[in-house]
């Protein structure tokens, strides 16, 4: 079965065609393109994001205040240049939603899982192109209907990224529940359609295209985390996909799965009767919380790669790496609660959400440890791919930490819904994930566009950043302390937030610092798409499989014939060698004094037996 | 050029150094600071104690890890910038499994005090707690004390006017002598109390930060919230769940009053003579059930 599925992607290069330039750069369904397609939209879409971000903090740290350049610019928005209360919520809502379905979930999986998979597992393409192809062709049409509503009647809709009903479900119970709820839910479904089909790809590729010799036990950690990702992705998604259509429903067909009855609003009781608003939450959580681990899983497979190759040394522990992420994925599906300690539902759950939530905390701790312990020994050098994946490293610790507080009921019901749970998913999110993005697109520049990017550049975004989120958001732990709850358009009517202010303005420059030095990285990134110095096939000496290809690879990737696999990816300073790295591809060599922990192998059952092996074993 | 990268190298690598422990010290220090001046309002309830506590050893746990591994971060980082070559070492079982089981036991012990606490949280009040009904609503809470009787009269949505916040049934007897406020909560100090919290048409959520409590007011239920102030003082109702545009603006006035005082401001407010302090509603706080028009809200 694999073998023919092979075959039939294999054959499909032995047939030399000519491209036009729509098939080649539009409607590609090369994975290259693709996952490059998806990295420049979800750019865009980040630019976007941040910028709402900008606006949220503005409003935040200087309360009411008018800005002339924003009145100027939307007078609607910002009549005399203040913020409007409702604008507020829309800003909070779509920055939220933005940067989770389309910057980042779009970057790194539909971005690197296509870019890499075939790539790293010696494939020229994945195994259902047409699928791929479409998959972003969801996305572009997804991103735009979004975008749109921001300038229907009503606005973009102001409830949240979370869309908690019965809010989002009765127009007119908050700003933009008309058309642009609707459009929201309408670009969410069509975006959960697209990773559906992406994770489909990823799954059946990795599962059956793998290069002679590429046992699972061989596959790079960037591949496990994509291929687990997309399988934690393909039961998670639907759950959210039902639960949209249903809050359609209920706000067109007037069905009530989550409007109980006795709801007044605009002076008129609703005849909705028998649903619940919890089911939402349940449903919605359901996938928002295996999301987070959609989100970090891939960064956390990407920076072992980033740190493997930057280090000149195997990534310490495969086995418990393999291991710790399928804990987690399985645990993700575990701990859905966490998010409603306050919400009414039974604190008996609360309580088995709270031994859960602590439990998934064990092999995220793991991998910590592990990626220390790969460190230590290490010969690094310090690339900006090799920076971010350190500093993606410190901000996960940092954010997983506070989860530890949010996790346990009795003082979260305290910090639920407060900045300090701001704090606690903008450290594991935007800045642990965003860290893993960007040692990935650092590191894997040279292959997608045969070019290298601006070490120094790199360097000055990635100490901008680092300390920009360290600004932006350490303080968010402290406003959450004091008790200033999330999404309010001020905390001024609070006299328990009347000290609050500095904290919000430390936020605040911050962000603005680090926003502004992301030009950095957009200077780097274009200059060197055009001028920078040209890349070898294997600028940083790396041993898996992409970098044998071409830089940049062409379409079907392999220009010398599909590699075979001999040996792990980590083959990084093995002692006795002539080189500090051994590709994957590379047989036996010879080594000379063995030493006792110098296993060029894996870890497993086959360590030690490094020989060829000829046969494709799952 | 080799060593001119080495030198590049070295300088990243104490750069790191420097970041990371700036993070830790700078972390560190900003906590300590912030601990005077942001921490957590003043205790006002008897649960608050044990959560507090729970808040202390986690931060205590967290504080630990964070210096630890942020400082080992930054070193193990700047010391293999130095190397001349790796050591090529990446598998040691027992090491992994100690630091699981660690970790795992630590977690189980803070995942059992914390349990222990949350049920404490839920213990049943007496049943001569008093009880008093809030009712969340875009952008208010309407806060229901039950009449010298104790009972609450029933209450039917389509009644609700702006002469009936709550839409008490007038035809029900226990209703005639409840009293309905307007953003204004009293209590008594060092006696438990039972919160019925409601929702009038989304979700809203019931945040009083010197009590340590939060509790979402989902319409379509009534929601049990109960504690024992322990503080005579003037306190804040927030609103802790995006409810629309005017959420931010969702405050009430919460007042812990000495018992005896408390009794006599009841009273006060039962023979219809009491003056709020907080909204003109409060001043006139009608008899529920006594007028029967239904005006637009």
């Amino acid at each position: 079965m694999s073998t023919a599925v092979a075959g039939v992607a294999q054959a499909h290069e032995a047939v030399h065609h000519e491209e036009s330039f729509i098939r080649k750069y539009i409607f590609s369904f090369d994975h290259k393109t693709i996952g490059i397609q998806f990295l420049f939209t979800s750019l865009f879409m980040g630019i976007i994001g941040g910028t709402l971000a900008l606006l949220i903090r503005l409003q935040l740290a200087w309360p009411g205040r008018a800005w002339p350049i924003l009145g100027a610019l939307m007078p609607n928005a910002f009549p005399n240049g203040i913020m409007r209360p409702d604008i507020y919520y829309s800003l909070v809502t779509m920055h939220g939603t933005i940067m989770v379905f389309f910057v980042f979930t779009t970057a790194l999986v539909g971005g690197f899982a296509n870019f890499l998979i075939p790539l790293q597992i010696g494939a020229r393409d994945m195994a259902f192109p047409l699928l791929n192809m479409l998959s972003y062709w969801l996305y572009l049409p997804a991103s735009i209907i979004m975008l749109s509503s921001f300038f229907v009647d009503g606005g973009a809709p102001g409830t949240g990224w979370t869309a908690y009903p019965p809010l989002s479900a009765l127009q007119g119970a908050a700003p933009g529940t008309g058309l642009g709820q609707t459009l929201w839910l309408v670009a969410l479904f069509l975006m959960m359609v697209s990773f559906l089909l992406g994770s489909l790809n990823y799954i059946t590729t990795t599962l059956n295209m793998r290069a002679p010799g590429l046992s699972m036990s061989r596959l790079p950690l960037s591949v496990w985390a994509l291929v687990v990702t997309a399988t934690v992705s393909l039961l998670s998604f639907p759950v959210l996909l039902g639960a949209a259509v249903m809050l359609l429903a209920d706000r067109h067909l007037g069905t009530s799965f989550y409007l109980p009855a006795g709801i007044v609003l605009g002076g008129r009781e609703l005849l909705h009767t028998g649903g619940d608003p919890l089911l939402w939450q349940h449903l919605f959580w359901f996938l928002g919380h295996p999301e987070v681990y959609i989100l970090i899983l891939p960064a956390m497979g990407m920076v072992s790669e980033v740190m493997a190759t930057h280090a000149r040394k195997p990534i310490f522990g495969y086995r418990f790496m393999v291991g710790s992420m399928l804990a987690i994925a399985l645990l993700s599906f575990l701990v859905w609660g966490h998010h409603m300690f306050t919400s009414g539902m039974h604190p008996l759950l609360g309580t088995a959400f709270m031994a859960t939530t602590l439990v998934i905390a064990i092999p995220s701790a793991i991998k910590a440890f592990n990626w220390l312990a790969t460190l230590w020994g290490g010969k690094i050098r310090f690339t900006p791919p090799m920076l971010f994946a350190i500093g993606f490293v410190s901000m996960f610790v940092t954010g997983g930490l506070t989860g530890l507080v949010a996790g346990s009921p009795p003082i979260s019901i305290y910090f639920h819904d407060t900045y300090f749970i701001v704090a606690h998913f903008h450290f594991v999110m935007a800045s642990a994930a965003l860290f893993g993005l960007l040692a990935a697109v650092y590191h894997w520049f040279p292959k997608m566009f045969g070019r290298m990017m601006n070490e120094r550049l790199g360097r000055w975004h990635f100490w901008f950043t680092f300390l920009g989120i360290y600004g932006t958001f350490f303080p968010m732990h402290f406003m959450g302390t004091a008790g200033m709850m999330r999404r309010i358009y001020s905390p001024e009517p609070y006299a328990f937030l009347a000290d609050i202010q500095p904290l919000n303005v430390i936020s605040t420059v911050s962000a603005l610092v680090l926003g502004f030095s992301q030009v950095l990285f957009l200077i780097n990134l274009f200059y060197s798409l055009f001028r920078g110095p040209k890349a070898d096939r294997n600028p940083w000496q790396a041993t898996t499989l992409e970098w044998l290809a071409p830089s940049p690879a062409p379409h079907g990737n392999w220009d010398e014939g599909i590699p075979e696999v001999y040996r792990w990816p980590y083959d990084y300073s093995v002692p006795g060698a002539s080189q500090d790295y051994i590709p994957q591809h590379v047989p036996d060599v010879a080594v000379e004094a063995e030493a006792p922990q110098s296993v060029s192998g894996n870890g497993v059952a086959e360590a030690g037996d490094s020989a060829s092996e000829g046969e494709g074993e799952s | 050029m080799q060593d001119d990268m080495q030198d590049r190298g070295r300088a990243q690598g104490f750069g790191i150094l420097l970041a990371l422990w700036a993070v830790v010290i700078g972390g560190v220090a900003f906590s300590i600071y912030a601990g005077q001046r942001w921490w957590m309002p003043e205790l006002a309830a008897a649960h608050g104690e044990r959560v507090d506590a729970v808040f202390r050893i986690l931060l205590t746990l967290m504080a630990i890890v964070f210096v630890l591994v942020q400082a080992a971060l930054g070193f193990f980082a700047w010391q293999s910038g130095r190397r001349e070559k790796a050591i090529h070492w990446h598998d040691n079982p027992r090491l992994e499994i100690t630091w699981t089981v660690i970790p795992a036991v630590v977690l189980l012990g803070m995942t059992i005090f914390a349990g222990v606490v949350w049920a404490e949280m839920h213990a049943p009040v007496p049943d001569d707690a008093l009880t008093v009904e809030v009712t969340a609503e875009q952008f208010a809470w309407r806060i229901r004390y039950p009449g010298p009787d104790g009972a609450f009269g029933r209450t039917d949505p389509g009644l609700i006017s702006r002469d009936n916040p709550v839409g008490v049934v007038p035809e029900d007897p226990n209703g005639l002598d409840d009293v309905v406020l307007l953003n204004e909560l009293r209590l008594p100090v060092d006696r438990p109390v039972r919160i019925l919290l409601r929702s009038k048409e989304v979700l809203h959520s019931f945040f009083v930060p010197e009590f340590r409590i939060k509790q979402d007011a989902v319409p379509g239920r009534t929601i049990e919230v109960t504690f024992q102030p322990t503080r005579v003082g003037d306190m804040e109702i927030a609103c802790a769940e995006l409810c629309g545009v005017g959420h931010f603006a969702m405050r009430g006035d919460l007042k812990v009053m000495p018992q005896d005082e408390f009794d006599q401001w009841l009273a006060d407010l039962y023979a219809g003579e009491a003056d709020g302090e907080s909204g003109e509603a409060a001043g006139e706080a009608v008899e529920a059930g006594e007028s029967g028009e239904s005006a637009g809200e």
